[in-house]
């Protein structure tokens, strides 16, 4: 876990994550300038240092209602503007990028914020930047893998030599600069046993996406993970999992479902052409069910009973997504720092 | 009410006429929006399994005027035994869910009335998986019902109307259903 600047003994990791979405306020009909929101994401990524979260990402995408394309200039400025929470990418493109300039990205933040950047790497669930950045669809597995493969290599080796289909060959070449150590680099996974398998079968640490939907069925994607891990001459045990989804808690249960419903639907309906049935959404609040929303006590239980099955590593929650008013984030935050934080880390700590 | 026709082939005439007496049927309706998109009139690609939002052109159009349906009527004939390769790409080109909470009718054109079951065998187990409330009885129209682009058969006509009449019915039922289930929800 070392490695991966994990320790168990602080217990769960707990963070917050932003797709940098642009959306309008469906209560307000107004939405915010591309100024104001990459400003407020800054602002986000502050209350979550201020609170004490361990981690805190933005992700990639070049799609209509989407703002932190350049991500990791995004995460250059949250650098400066925060001191102690782990900072990343959720996730990084990397299809459409060149590892090379990927890895001198990450390596320039974690020198800039003292050793805090990660790389959750992904291979898009949309599609349209590969016509916008030049590259070939019919490419989409091989190009993910290859870059991956590369970007992995160069994160362990400051001369590469390489050599590939994708891009030109590699001999000898410095990658810089480099950072202090290897940078945790995770593999996206959007929820089906097979991806986690491919990341299995690399041997690299997971992060998997959750939006809604039974705890037991994204448990057995975490069992087909760590077989994969394990029959592939890894140990599970050495291997970090990062879970994510949605978050938001008030004061009853009730009242965060009032609350967040307009957003999620909304949004969904903007970015993926379909609102979320009510009726999915209301089975969100079972303790059986991945989505953290509800009252603060309800959500701290479920990231608990998580854990329990789980036995992950990480959670990070989704809290912005749809236009949601700041004040309604910052009140999250606080939450999250006074009430679930203390308990979560006091239950999830492993004994040394 | 947003009615959508789809006639979903590029060969021949007799489903786009068929799907011209529905629409047909649909204007002595009132209330309704209607708009008819006959394949023949697009160049759709072949669907690469992306999000169809991703797509571009007819294929962009075509898709995205099929999910702002609340009531989609899809014409098809019937070759080799099944659908038209046509149909089904553009049932690949959407979402697993595209269909949920519209109430789809059909109306099939054949060579051989040996071809009737094909519909409950094949396109139904489709709509079925893609969520959609389909109408139970369809209109299955025979070579025989058409001249020079006419449908010359009378009860074909009766046939169309009482589909329409019927998909409408649905339609209303089941918005009932679903209000009443949304209603039980405070958020």
């Amino acid at each position: 876990m070392e490695k991966f600047r994990i320790d168990p003994s602080q217990g769960l990791e707990f963070g917050i994550y932003t797709l940098g979405d642009h959306l309008m306020n469906p209560e307000t009909g107004t939405r915010l300038s591309a100024k104001e929101r990459l400003n407020q994401i800054i602002e986000l990524a502050k209350l979550a240092d201020e609170a004490g979260l361990d981690f805190f990402s933005v992700g990639e995408s070049h799609q209509d209602f989407f703002v932190t394309q350049a991500h990791t200039v995004v995460l250059s400025a949250i650098a400066q503007a925060t001191k102690r929470i782990k900072i990343g990418s959720s996730a990084s493109i990397l299809s459409t990028s060149d590892p090379v300039r990927v890895y001198e990205d990450f390596a320039t933040i974690d020198l800039l914020s003292d050793s805090r950047a990660e790389i959750i790497a992904g291979r898009a669930s949309r599609v349209g930047l590969f016509d916008l950045l030049g590259y070939d669809l019919n490419d989409y597995e091989g190009l993910f893998e290859e870059k991956f493969a590369l970007l992995n290599q160069i994160n362990q080796e400051a001369y590469v030599t390489w050599k590939g289909n994708y891009r030109k060959a590699l001999e000898h070449a410095h990658v810089l600069p480099r950072a202090e150590a290897p940078l945790p680099i995770w593999r996206a996974v959007g929820g089906t046993r097979s991806s986690a398998i491919k990341a299995g079968r690399m041997g690299v640490p997971m992060h998997l996406a959750m939006l809604g939907g039974p705890v037991s069925t994204f448990k057995s994607v975490i069992d087909a993970y760590r077989e994969a891990l394990d029959q592939s001459g890894f140990h599970s045990q050495h291997f970090p999992i990062g879970t994510a989804g949605f978050f938001h808690v008030a004061e009853t249960t009730q009242q965060a479902q009032k609350d967040m419903y307009p957003y999620i639907n909304e949004g969904m309906k903007r970015t993926n052409g379909q609102g979320f049935p009510k009726q999915a959404f209301a089975l969100g609040k079972d303790k059986h069910n991945v989505m953290n929303i509800g009252s603060v006590e309800e959500v701290t239980e479920k990231i608990l009973y998580q854990h329990d099955v789980f036995k992950h590593q990480r959670y990070i929650g989704q809290m912005d997504f749809g236009g949601v008013p700041f004040k309604q984030l910052m009140k999250n935050i606080e939450y999250l720092g006074e009430k679930i934080l203390p308990k979560v880390k006091k239950y999830t700590k492993e004994e040394a | 009410m947003h009615v959508v026709i789809l006639s979903g082939s590029t060969v021949g005439s007799k489903t786009k006429t068929a799907m011209l007496a529905v629409e047909k049927a649909f204007q002595q309706h009132e209330a309704l929006t209607v708009d008819m998109i006959d394949l023949k009139d697009y160049d759709l690609v072949f669907s690469d399994g992306r999000h169809y939002l991703d797509y571009t052109g007819d294929t962009k159009i075509v898709t995205e005027k099929i999910m702002q349906a609340d009531i989609l009527m899809i014409g098809t004939p019937i070759f080799q035994a099944s659908i038209p390769g046509t149909l089904k790409n553009v049932f690949d080109l959407l979402p697993t869910k595209a269909l949920e909470k519209k109430v789809v009718g059909l109306v099939v054109t054949a060579g051989s009335a040996k071809h009737y079951l094909v519909i409950e065998q094949q396109l139904k187990p489709i709509l079925s998986y893609m969520k959609a409330v389909v109408s139970s009885a369809y209109v299955f129209i025979e070579e025989q019902d058409f001249h020079l682009k006419a449908i010359v058969n009378d009860d074909v006509h009766f046939r169309i109307q009482t589909l329409v009449e019927d998909t409408l019915l649905l339609k209303e039922a089941y918005d009932g259903v679903w209000q009443k289930k949304e209603d039980q929800y405070d958020f």
